[in-house]
């Protein structure tokens, strides 16, 4: 059976609810998930599954109203972050645990120079003067392969292209040797040979400073190729979770498969392999079908799915599934 | 920068001859000031005489040209009502003005930015709302009831400040405070409605992903790009307030430049009126000029494409 070493952050059965003029949207309902030290786990799923939802619910940047948190834990070395006050909160954030996200234009402030908001995470959670500060964001900027970076403090972001704004984001958040880094689609918004160049920084750093990753995305290449462990979701559920090779050899979710069959491979021929898509379209948290979420789009749903969902099992050690006929194969 | 700055001044220029232009000519459509000079009873000749003496029987571009090359030099002709200087009555009034329009400006943004900033930290909260309804309030009087109201209260009633007048900080507060409650109103609306839409940017997020103190969050990372657009406005508005405050003037006897350029419009003294046109539009152009020098330090990044 597969165990995970020591939790230093484990989710449990986490509920992150929005109340909406439509109604209750269920964004994270009832998600389990454990992360160990060093270790890159990742989350992946369709938009609007409930992923970032998720990450920003460890860091406590849900606006609230009109988030609620309806249920569950957040463990960080066995504390509940749930339970934490907002300036404990604060002095965890960027320190502890940091996040980057996809767009690096937008995440950035258009007004301030880059050394001046690198080195606001040293003088907040380092205590340190200006000048150390911008000397350790400078050190940091040449950490993360930003070429020229004593010239770099001084420039705006709008003078860096978004491979290098992500560098910058990636420094902010790695600044303080965070233990656990949220990385929200840190990709996504890149040319694809910028891309590989972050994921593989992102990969050297994560051996250098020994930071665990939650890597969130819609990119099953970037999660085949850092994660070690994946979880699969779908309207605010897991619906499979296993070590990534597992997972890619052999999914036990339909809706895995799905995902999986409806990546473009470059060794596919047109003539006679056409791409698979999941029929359908994800729906909103805010007006689920009734049963089970996944079974109108499903192609294997039997009776027992229109009724009832079904629970996240241990099919196989350290492979748990939420499919009725996946659990009990 | 430095040719951000030239290129602005040199449309400072153009607006102000355009500016001259115009006005010259809507003012010479507005009728005959000869007809106003002389008594009723003047005779045909002596009106002609008259429009003779002053240069009112050249072609009108003719006329403009003699007025525009006498500006450039300073002289902006002679008032035919007091029989002095154009330019020496206005530099008389426009301290006046001047002092009222910043006073009223600065009561305004001192309240206003951090009314309408905690409005928005704090949106849908009892202050919120109250202080939100209190600058409805705030635009919806009128400025001359408030002016009466203001004086009922605190010269009548209380006795604590002069009705009238100018020369003391005392006079200063009511007509400043008339003039800036609608100003502080609009500018509480709109940093309110200007930060909520800071305070949900991605960058925001990130300033709070930092770990940043809330102080710093809002007061620095979104209060900085607030700033950009109420700066903007804060700069027309001050143009409108040299030139604009008739009313307030009137109910406080403020010797202001709104005052002096009624009366001439009144009387028809058209080289004062000309002449006070063009003043208000030199500030008007200088203020925005001074707007333009406040934007490149609050966003760099306006000075980075006038280079490109």
């Amino acid at each position: 059976m597969w165990v995970v070493s020591s939790r230093m952050l484990s989710i449990r059965n986490l509920k992150t609810y929005f109340r909406t003029p439509k109604g209750l949207a269920r964004a994270v309902d009832g998600v389990s998930l454990d992360i160990g030290p060093g270790e890159v786990v990742g989350v992946v799923g369709e938009s609007g599954c409930g992923k970032s939802v998720m990450a920003l619910s460890i860091l406590g940047l849900l606006p609230r109203p009109p988030a609620y948190f309806a249920g569950g834990e957040i463990l960080f070395n066995d504390q509940d972050l749930l339970k934490f006050k907002p300036d404990e909160m604060r002095r965890l954030r960027g320190n502890q645990i940091s996040m980057i996200f996809q767009e690096p234009m937008s995440a950035l402030n258009p007004v301030f120079t880059v050394g001046n908001q690198l080195q606001e995470v040293f003088q907040v959670h380092r205590n340190l003067g200006r000048a150390e500060a911008l000397q350790n964001a400078i050190d940091m900027l040449a950490k993360v392969g930003v070429p020229a970076p004593e010239r770099r403090v001084r420039e705006y972001p709008y003078q860096l292209s978004g491979g290098m704004r992500q560098r910058v984001m990636i420094a902010m958040a790695l600044a303080c040797r965070p233990a656990l880094l949220l990385a929200d689609e840190p990709t996504t918004a890149l040319d694809v040979s910028i891309q590989a160049q972050i994921i593989e920084l992102m990969t050297a750093l994560k051996e250098e400073l020994d930071t665990a990753i939650l890597l969130i995305t819609h990119d099953l290449g970037v999660v085949a190729e850092i994660t070690r462990r994946v979880a699969v979701m779908y309207t605010g559920k897991i619906m499979e979770e296993a070590p990534t090779l597992d997972l890619f050899d052999a999914p036990l979710h339909p809706y895995t498969r799905g995902l999986l069959t409806s990546i473009p491979r470059a060794d596919a021929s047109f003539e006679t392999e056409s791409l698979t898509e999941i029929k359908g379209v994800v729906p909103s948290v805010a007006a689920l079908p009734p049963g089970y979420h996944f079974e109108p789009r499903c192609p294997e749903a039997i009776d027992i799915c229109r009724a009832q969902a079904p629970a996240l099992e241990e099919a196989r050690p350290g492979h748990r599934v939420a499919c009725w006929r996946a659990a009990h194969a | 920068m430095g040719r951000y700055l030239l290129k602005r001044l040199w449309h400072t220029v153009y607006v102000v001859v355009g500016i001259s232009i115009i006005s010259f000519f809507f003012i010479h459509l507005s009728g005959d000031p000869v007809m106003l000079m002389l008594p009723g009873d003047a005779s045909m000749a002596e009106v002609e005489t008259l429009r003779q003496q002053l240069g009112f029987n050249d072609p009108l571009y003719v006329q403009y040209w003699h007025f525009a090359s006498r500006a450039v030099t300073g002289d902006l002709g002679v008032s035919l009502y007091h029989r002095v200087p154009a330019i020496r009555l206005i530099m008389e009034r426009l301290p006046a003005s001047l002092e009222l329009a910043g006073a009223a400006m600065l009561i305004a943004l001192v309240v206003a930015i951090p009314l309408g900033v905690i409005s928005a930290v704090k949106r849908g909260s009892l202050w919120d709302m109250s202080s939100m309804l209190g600058a409805l309030f705030g635009l919806s009087m009128p400025h001359f009831w408030l002016g009466i109201m203001l004086i009922l209260l605190f010269s009548v009633t209380l006795g604590w400040l002069p009705t009238s007048g100018r020369g003391t900080l005392a006079q200063l507060v009511m007509p400043s405070l008339a003039l800036g409650l609608s100003l502080m109103a609009m500018f509480a609306r709109l940093t309110r409605s200007v930060m909520l839409e800071v305070l949900s940017l991605d960058y925001v997020r990130t300033a709070r992903a930092k770990g940043l103190r809330e102080k710093i969050v809002i007061g620095k990372h979104a209060l900085r790009n607030a700033l950009i657009p109420l700066v903007t406005v804060a700069g027309m508005q001050f143009g409108f307030l040299i030139g604009g405050t008739v009313i307030i003037e009137t109910v406080f006897a403020w010797p202001g430049v709104g005052r002096l350029v009624v009366q001439a419009i009144f009387s028809r003294d058209y080289p004062l009126v000309q002449a006070t046109v063009l003043v208000l539009a030199v500030i008007f152009v200088v203020v925005n000029l001074l707007v333009d020098l406040i934007y490149l330090y609050l966003d760099p990044q306006i000075s980075y494409l006038e280079q490109k």
